[in-house]
């Protein structure tokens, strides 16, 4: 085994998933916590280091009885939990913690004990883009399609497709908020939200939570569950501002990001069984496809039309359903991580027949940043 | 309910200048005085080189429409669907924006079309750009 290496040791989500009115946004970062450390067979006395967003990381700190000597309360949007991932990874090596606890929790639609948004109206967005009527993701996020499709050709068609193949993966999987098939007509016919976006190119608004507990990789040998090893990681930040990123048809973060993983990890594209890509947008495979050098530039629509992507497809892509079918609370990154290490254990609902490699890649502040998780269930 | 009103910015000392020059129906950008290189949004420093020598100009208001979504999902004062554009000005930055004087429609707002800006006056301080297509007399 490599020198230093890292591994998962235990993993989950919260009970329940979906509409959960009856817990506060901190006691799903908590009941996931407990799922997290019952499957690894810890205690809170156990965990010396904790990771976590939306909620404040002292604040769970307390709530869950853990006294932590390594704290991170990275937030950069959905993706944060990759990065706390990798910070983990970093600080586990450097021996400042031996277990670490990352969770997350959200109440995104029921709303129960989360904080009022405050648009800060000296900020530099709060100045040049909150006065035209921005109104968060479905109309931020979104704006640089039009320049993506104009570029390369790509149509709403195929646009569409990317939740169609997505719909089909959440059928296979029992804890998907929407599993009725759809067909390319279906979503062009949705409700108009953000031209070109319909509905059902759009994410959910559920709620619910994950966690993840990391350790060395000689020690989680001697876990209950088999350890999912940690290959790669990458991060990186381009631009809060989405008028500001530098190109609309590509993404630098994802592409930085990517690139920090995949060479941390040593392995090549052809080494990939499984990619998770956060799908807050139907875009969004299309830029992770391409960004990540699975694609060329361009080419990510057709090769998700021609159902390379879908079940018996040669790269399964978002196999939980993604943020478009299976849950989206807001911060996804947790759940396309969470998707990877059941796919690495051989437990997920839609599994991949002898996955060995998988990534999941997570975008943060609509295009802000972005980090890639490479997780492995063969020692390194 | 108090009457819903669209966000105005609240300059700070490093972008008032920009205000300054809206409400004086002028699109001003900075330019490095070292490396020539033209930014937005403000800022006292070139983001290319590091020089804090940089001079405020005003931009000729010509831009050409980059990206844009339509929205049609409430947002009072907003009237549904309305455009969130983001233009490529002429010296080169980008930003965001409406586009007005023209139906908000996929088939009126084509990308790549020519736009100018036009000045909307919102209280005595702020007056916010738009951009309208090119050679309307709106
Ligand atoms: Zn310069």
């Amino acid at each position: 085994m490599k020198r230093k290496s890292i591994a998962v040791v235990g993993a989950a989500e919260t009970t329940e998933l979906g509409l959960i009115p009856n817990l506060s946004q901190i006691q799903l970062h908590a009941d996931a916590a407990l799922n997290a450390m019952a499957d690894a067979g810890l205690g809170p006395g156990d965990i010396d280091g904790l990771a976590t967003t939306p909620e404040w990381t002292p604040l769970l700190a307390n709530y869950l009885g853990i006294t932590p000597s390594w704290v991170d309360g990275t937030m950069v949007g959905g993706c944060s939990f990759m990065l706390h991932v990798r910070h983990a990874a970093a600080a586990i090596n450097e021996g400042l913690c031996r277990t670490v606890l990352i969770t997350h929790g959200e109440s995104g639609r029921s709303r129960v004990g989360v904080g009022p948004f405050m648009g800060n109206r000296a900020s530099l967005e709060g100045q040049f883009e909150a006065p035209y009527g921005i109104m968060g993701p479905t109309t931020v996020f979104t704006i640089p399609v039009l320049r993506y499709m104009k570029t390369y050709g790509v149509t709403e068609e195929q646009l569409a497709m990317v939740a169609v193949v997505q719909r089909e993966w959440a059928a296979k999987n029992p804890r998907a908020s929407m599993k009725d098939p759809i067909t390319v007509q279906d979503v062009l016919g949705s409700r108009m939200i953000a031209y070109p976006f319909r509905l059902l190119m759009c994410c959910l608004v559920t709620d619910g939570g994950g966690a993840l507990i990391l350790t060395s990789a000689e020690r989680a040998r001697d876990f209950p569950r088999p350890p999912v090893y940690i290959l790669g990681t990458g991060e990186a930040a381009e631009s809060w501002m989405i008028s500001q990123m530098e190109d609309f048809t590509t993404s630098k973060a994802f592409r930085v990001s990517g690139k920090k993983a995949f060479e941390e990890a040593g392995i090549s594209h052809k080494d990939v069984d499984h990619l998770m890509i956060y799908d807050a947008f139907a875009h969004l495979p299309l830029y992770g496809l391409e960004d990540l050098g699975f694609c060329k530039p361009g080419e990510a629509a057709a090769f998700i039309w021609e159902r390379n992507t879908a079940p018996g497809g040669k790269l399964p892509v978002n196999t939980n359903g993604g943020g478009l079918s299976y849950m989206h609370s807001g911060m996804y990154g947790m759940y396309a991580l969470q998707e990877s290490v059941r796919q690495m254990r051989g437990i997920a609902a839609a599994q991949v027949p002898g996955a060995k490699i998988s990534i999941a890649h997570g975008v943060g502040g609509m295009f802000a940043a972005s980090g890639t998780i490479v997780f492995s269930n063969q020692a390194p | 309910m108090p009457e819903a009103k669209r966000p105005l910015p609240k300059p700070t000392p490093e972008t008032r200048h920009f205000w300054e020059g809206t409400a004086a129906g002028e699109l001003r950008l900075q330019r490095c005085d070292q490396c020539s290189h033209v930014y937005f949004p403000p800022r006292p420093f070139c983001p290319k080189c590091a020089s804090r020598q940089v001079s405020v100009f005003r931009a000729s208001g010509r831009a050409r429409l980059y990206s844009y979504v339509i929205n049609h999902r409430p947002a009072p004062p907003f009237t549904a669907p309305y455009s969130i554009a983001v233009v490529e000005l002429e010296e080169g930055p980008r930003m965001m924006t409406n586009i007005v004087g023209c139906p908000q429609t996929p088939e009126a707002l084509q990308l790549d079309m020519a736009l100018e800006v036009t000045f909307e006056k919102q209280t005595d301080e702020i007056t916010l750009p738009f951009f309208k297509p090119a050679g309307d007399s709106r």
